[in-house]
């Protein structure tokens, strides 16, 4: 294993490439409030970060990444466009595996620039790639904007949409209400008995707790409604499906996807900035005829990425964590932005495993 | 000395004994009903610590002793990878509990963990915070919904009476152990179909870390065919 002093260095002279590209040096506080991260993420958190507390400033986290707080100063006191750098631990909670670092330093470039979102896209990627040159790594891409504008032009009720929406991130919750909207699982007898009963409440006994009688009404007309809407046509379902598969070079993956925007025409925006990212990569000597595009990738790690997402691998150390990875975040700035938004790209590199693999 | 852990009072207690005693080996407290300590009688070399059901996972995960009785859910919540720091012996057929998610019997429209799902994302919508589930299995309750798939919700500490805690409206939902239900049927509550997180009972335990000698070996050999 590297030292501590050695990982140091080497994160210092990856940030300093980082300001030699005009980035802003940014430092966040160590200790977050937790409230900000369990709002975004859930309970889920609780398992990947360290919680900590005190009676004046209640449950603090400490830092599990720097996206969040560097969004968060940009959304107030940030000049737009904007390119930030910054290095430091960060802390990750591990229950499994414990060969798995638990504090390690991370070095990130983060841009914040409405002005051409794929050439910043391809900016990212194309200085994170650099930065990681000579260490043999596979680059794994995709992007999460195209399900979700898949999901979001499908012709169902807006309330199956939210609902998909909702789980991008989670694919097999997301996998079970897409058969049930497609109409390939049956409602439970006792879901059908409910939806037929003429007092539903009948034998409910009383209620109580904060949930109210009028709430439950609501979620069973909601349930009705949903009983009552089409399954999702065969043709949309086919559609996600391929596309869900979609995994091959940039260039193929690209005309998969247009021939499955015949079914799934409002995907074609997507594609279209899929297209021009190309573009933009290739246009920074990026090889991207050869460069893996995997639809689904990021759906289970990268929870805020919201359009292009990557990762560089070790392919001589396939047991290593990725190297470096990053995305596109542009609802996490409105999120954290009450209202104000900004489009955002960023990736953060891992100078411990890159010395680590220099030493193999 | 081999050292066996066992619960300190108790039905727990009393059942563990008897379960030891129907293979030979008789356990005793000794002292006053307030002091903790205690004998073996019928095998050579064993030692009896008495512990809090809770405390022996982890006793066990440090070493300290080298068998011990206590329940499946304990030490599946409190150990990390528990199968890498006690190996089970043997379920003792009794102590039986279930760690069960239950919901307000007048939720008559939540019936499975998607409805459960589906009534926390408008629950979140409708009052501004997560819907609240009390209990004291933290780890075992989070992981089991995340594979579930379950969001917007939140985890609130309950040491004790957790199934009041919906009447209180310190929580929606309560995540706890039950052997019987008849607790959560008089509060109202009602377990989701699919709400079972983890059946539990007794289980004789062995800790994959305490030192033996030759003679921890032989006493251990010696439990472990009387029980065979």
């Amino acid at each position: 294993m590297p030292d501590r002093a050695d990982a140091l260095a080497r994160a210092a002279a990856l940030r300093k490439r980082f300001e030699d590209l005009g980035a802003q040096v940014v430092e966040t506080p160590i200790l977050q409030p937790a409230e900000v991260l369990l709002d975004l993420y859930g309970e889920d958190i609780r398992a990947r970060a360290y919680v900590t507390s005190d009676a004046l400033r209640g449950e603090q986290m400490l830092r599990p990444d720097f996206t969040v707080p560097v969004v968060q100063m940009h959304m107030t006191q940030g000049a737009e466009p904007a390119r930030y750098t910054y290095s430091g631990e960060v802390f990750r909670r591990q229950e499994l595996d414990e060969d798995r670092a638990n504090e390690y330093l991370q070095v990130g470039y983060e841009v914040f620039d409405r002005n051409d979102v794929a050439a910043a896209d391809a900016e990212v990627f194309a200085q994170i790639k650099e930065a990681v040159a000579g260490l043999q790594l596979h680059a794994a891409t995709g992007d999460i904007g195209i399900l979700m504008a898949a999901v979001r032009g499908l012709s169902t009720t807006e309330a199956r949409r939210a609902a998909l929406m909702r789980h991008i991130w989670r694919p097999r919750r997301f996998r079970s209400l897409l058969n049930r909207y497609a109409g390939r699982v049956a409602p439970s007898p006792r879901r059908q008995a409910l939806l037929a009963a003429g007092d539903p409440f009948e034998g409910a006994g009383p209620f109580n707790g904060v949930r109210d009688k009028a709430e439950i009404a609501a979620r069973i007309d909601a349930l009705r409604e949903d009983a009552a809407a089409a399954p999702i046509a065969a043709q949309e379902m086919a559609g996600i499906e391929a596309l869900l598969k979609v995994r091959e070079t940039l260039p193929f993956a690209l005309e998969q996807l247009r021939d499955i925007a015949v079914d799934l025409p409002s995907i074609t925006p997507a594609l279209d900035r899929l297209e021009a990212r190309t573009e933009a990569l290739a246009a920074r000597n990026v090889d991207v005829a050869n460069l893996d595009f995997e639809a689904s990738f990021g759906r289970t790690s990268m929870e805020y990425y919201d359009g292009f997402v990557f990762g560089f691998y070790a392919e001589q150390a396939p047991d290593l964590p990725p190297i470096a990875t990053g995305g596109r975040y542009d609802a996490l700035t409105r999120h954290l932005g009450r209202g104000a938004e900004i489009p955002a790209v960023g990736g953060v590199l891992r100078p411990g495993l890159i010395l680590q693999l220099e030493r193999m | 000395m081999l050292k066996l852990g066992v619960p300190s009072k108790g039905r727990l207690m009393e059942k563990t004994f008897a379960w030891f005693e129907k293979h030979g080996i008789r356990l005793s407290r000794t002292g006053s009903d307030r002091e903790y300590a205690g004998t073996v009688e019928g095998i050579d070399g064993v030692g009896l610590v008495l512990l809090s059901a809770g405390e022996i996972p982890r006793e066990l995960a440090a070493g300290r002793i080298h068998l011990g009785v206590t329940g499946t859910d304990l030490v599946h919540e409190k150990l990390a990878r528990w199968e890498s720091q006690v190996q089970e012996i043997e379920p003792l057929g009794f102590g039986h509990a279930d760690l069960v998610l239950a919901v307000p019997q007048c939720w008559v429209d939540v019936d499975t963990l998607e409805d459960l799902d589906a009534a926390a994302a408008a629950f979140r919508a409708r009052h501004g915070y997560r819907m609240r589930i009390a209990t004291k299995y933290h780890r075992l309750v989070r992981d089991f919904l995340r594979e579930a798939g379950v969001a917007d919700y939140a985890l609130v500490d309950s040491q004790g009476a957790t199934e009041g805690t919906v009447k209180n409206e310190t929580a929606e939902a309560v995540a706890d152990i039950t052997s019987t239900g008849d607790t959560l049927r008089a509060n109202h509550l009602k377990l989701l179909s699919d709400g079972l997180v983890l059946k539990s009972q007794a289980t004789l335990w062995r800790s994959r870390v305490a030192e033996c000698d030759d003679a921890d070996q032989r006493a251990m050999q010696e439990i472990l065919d009387r029980l065979g």
